[in-house]
């Protein structure tokens, strides 16, 4: 019997970017695992909660925790969802200890799609194929609450005809922040100007990160600066071939 | 929630394409000198002395009426005074009470962000004392008026040339634009100044309460002179600035350094106890420690905010702060900026005097990261987030935003009215196509949210939603 994955594609890939949630399940599949999409899930509470909306966020959380209660594993393609349901829900329900201890129950099962692929199905070569010079973006979620960073880059090593090139400050914020970046349009739109300049001096073609949401400013950024320069999702490249 | 926040003043600061790179070069050089001094191979056990400090804080903290009164005891013992103040104007009040008894004119300062909190020196100058920084940056700012850019370098947004300028206005010199003959002018303005003066007024960077110690570090030599040349030295630091024993100080001095401007240690560490004793040649003749409490008690009842208070004032937090690099540090409401700015200034200024503080950061963690003493600032921000949404809701402000947060979390725990609703507005987008991008949205839906974004950015169109990408898919495998 294969293991079953449980996608959790994120409120932002199921509105904007679904062709991220289909190759991250295309290259699951083809690792042999079964996919399912549970269709009764939305959003994973982080909006409200980051914004200070604590009850509200607790209220979506909760459809979070039984939509997956069952789940073998979920599978995110996001660090920083992933940190929601694994770090944050523990202080969401601090004071609501039925829904803490499923949550301490779910989130051993819950992983972000680069580090499932390395530290559950124990592989670095997916067998992708993508013939690109292309950049990686550290997204901060990922990076500082998760310790995703060299994952990433190995499976991008992995993929054959393509060329990392390390952008400068590659950990340096994108500015998006959730409602941080229309709360303060300004200054988000100053710190992806700094992150567009640092894609460019690579002179890569694509840029790559494992958050949709850190993908939305950049390529929004970029199509503003008129650039050729294309985001993709991890996934994305992993399952060209 | 906005309310208070400076938007015009910051769009120009980030319009200023000058000061834009003075911030952004400066913060990324002492980014880089700390980068280098806490790298595993030059300090293997940095993330353990972190630890370690952070631990020291919490204990300190955690039994600091015993400290301060050790403390006390050990000053008195070594002849000299501590004075306790509720707030400013009491520390005020004891310093210009003590100028007037010691017949003092002049007084000389050494950087201290704790004056420069409750306002010292304007409160001295106010009532006809002269009063002078000695630290080459925060004599800059005097000069112009201004108050410090930054926690360790209160001058990092002037350049050479508007500190030539700032010298000839002020001080009637010729121009100078090269530093080291900058430095010389104002070294030869201050060195007068040490000569005369009646009282040198310093901060403090730790307090040693099994010695009555208080501990300097700088780079300039301005304080070891402001504490020795003058017959009376007067010390002012908030309560949360004690350490139990002077061995901790192998710790923290090994921290404030490196994460301040990547310095192992800093070129002068003064750690001076008591005023000059029987057969001592230099040193002051009176020494008094002026403890300020300025609401640190308040903030020290919360058990878990109260790590604000651990803070050693390096200034890592805004060097790596992407928000702090780019509006800098005068757009903040209060002395105390970036980051750490962030989480003191509500619990010290009021919850809701600058709501939109706490709200002003992309939570990238970069300050967490590489603070010191481990002050989990995101958290905190969050905290503070949640404790302002409350009492705005209580006060009932911010109406239309926890309206929109209400519908929200009703719509995201019904699947179907989701997925409805997502049809509506790939709809609505009328862009049946996937991954199109917006530049612009027509009329009243050019609004809010949605024009903040579109005002910089272009917005991906809402078109088929993953699921429905996904039921098309099963089906095709069906077949």
């Amino acid at each position: 019997m294969p293991a079953r994955v449980a996608l959790f594609v994120t409120c932002i890939v199921d509105q904007f970017f679904p062709r991220v949630g289909l190759a991250m399940a295309e290259v699951l599949e083809r690792l042999g695992y079964r996919v399912d999409f549970p269709e009764a899930q939305t959003c994973c509470g982080q909006p409200a909660f980051n914004t200070g909306y604590r009850e509200e966020a607790r209220h979506v959380a909760r459809h979070f925790l039984s939509v997956f209660r069952d789940a073998e594993y979920v599978v995110v393609p996001s660090g920083s969802c992933t940190s929601m349901i694994t770090r944050h829900y523990e202080e969401l329900f601090r004071k609501d200890p039925e829904a803490l201890e499923q949550a301490r129950r779910l989130a051993p099962r819950v992983w972000e799609f680069s580090q499932f692929l390395l530290e559950v199905a124990g592989v670095e070569d997916v067998g992708a194929r993508l013939p690109a010079v292309v950049t990686y973006h550290d997204s901060c979620h990922a990076l500082r609450e998760l310790g995703i960073r060299e994952g990433p880059r190995r499976l991008l090593a992995k993929v054959r005809g393509l060329e990392l090139r390390e952008m400068p400050a590659s950990q340096e914020c994108c500015g998006f922040g959730g409602t941080f970046s229309v709360k303060f349009p300004e200054i988000s739109a100053s710190m992806v100007r700094t992150k567009v300049e640092a894609i460019h001096q690579t002179g890569a073609q694509y840029v790559v990160s494992v958050d949709a949401s850190c993908l939305m400013q950049i390529q929004g950024a970029l199509n503003r600066a008129g650039s050729p320069v294309r985001t993709l999702h991890l996934a994305e490249v992993l399952a060209s071939r | 929630m906005m309310t208070g926040y400076p938007r015009e003043q910051i769009r120009r600061t980030l319009a200023d394409p000058r000061l834009q790179e003075a911030i952004y070069s400066a913060t990324g050089r002492l980014m880089e000198h700390r980068r280098q001094v806490v790298a595993p191979e030059v300090l293997p056990d940095y993330q353990e002395l972190r630890e370690q400090a952070r631990r020291i804080k919490e204990h300190t903290l955690e039994n600091l009426d015993a400290y301060l009164e050790q403390f006390e005891a050990q000053v008195r013992a070594r002849g000299g005074e501590v004075i306790w103040a509720k707030d400013g104007p009491e520390v005020a009040d004891f310093v210009l009470d003590l100028a007037r008894r010691s017949n003092a004119r002049l007084l000389v300062k050494s950087k201290s962000m704790t004056t420069e909190e409750i306002g010292l020196r304007e409160r001295l100058e106010a009532q006809h004392f002269e009063v002078v920084e000695t630290d080459l940056g925060e004599y800059i700012i005097q000069l112009a008026q201004e108050r410090p850019y930054h926690i360790v370098a209160p001058a990092l947004h002037k350049t050479r040339e508007e500190v030539g300028e700032i010298f000839s206005q002020r001080l009637g010199v010729p121009r100078e634009n090269v530093p080291e003959r900058q430095t010389r002018i104002a070294r030869t303005v201050l060195r007068q100044k040490f000569l005369t003066a009646d009282i040198g007024i310093t901060g403090a960077n730790f307090l040693v309460a099994d010695s009555g110690a208080v501990v300097l570090v700088e780079n300039e030599g301005n304080a070891r002179l402001t504490t020795s040349a003058p017959r009376i030295h007067v010390a002012v630091a908030g309560i949360e600035k004690l350490i139990p024993r002077a061995q901790d100080l192998a710790v923290f001095l090994k921290l404030l350094g490196r994460s301040a401007t990547g310095q192992p240690l800093t070129v002068y560490t003064s750690i001076l106890s008591g005023p000059r004793r029987q057969g001592e040649w230099d040193g002051p003749e009176q020494f008094y420690v002026v403890l300020l409490d300025g609401g640190r008690s308040r903030v020290l009842a919360d058990r878990d905010k109260r790590q604000t208070l651990y803070c050693i004032r390096c200034g890592a937090c805004l060097n790596h702060c992407p928000v702090y690099r780019r509006i800098g540090g005068h757009n903040y409401p209060w002395i105390y900026s970036g980051p750490i700015g962030k989480i003191a200034s509500p619990q010290f200024q009021g919850l809701t005097e600058d709501p939109w503080l706490p709200f002003a950061s992309s939570l990238c963690g970069a300050c967490a990261e590489v603070c010191p003493v481990k002050i989990e600032i995101p958290r905190l921000l969050l905290e503070l987030r949640a404790e302002i949404v409350k009492t705005q809701a209580r006060e009932g402000q911010n109406r239309w935003e926890r309206l929109g947060f209400r519908l929200w979390s009703w719509v995201m725990t019904r699947p179907r009215l989701y997925e409805a609703l997502s049809l509506a507005a790939g709809l609505l987008a009328g862009e049946g196509s996937d991954q199109g991008w917006l530049r612009q949205l027509p009329g009243l839906l050019n609004a809010g949210p949605l024009r903040a974004w579109l005002d910089y950015r272009d917005l991906p169109a809402p078109g088929r939603s993953f699921r429905a990408l996904w039921r098309q898919r099963t089906a095709r495998v069906r077949e």
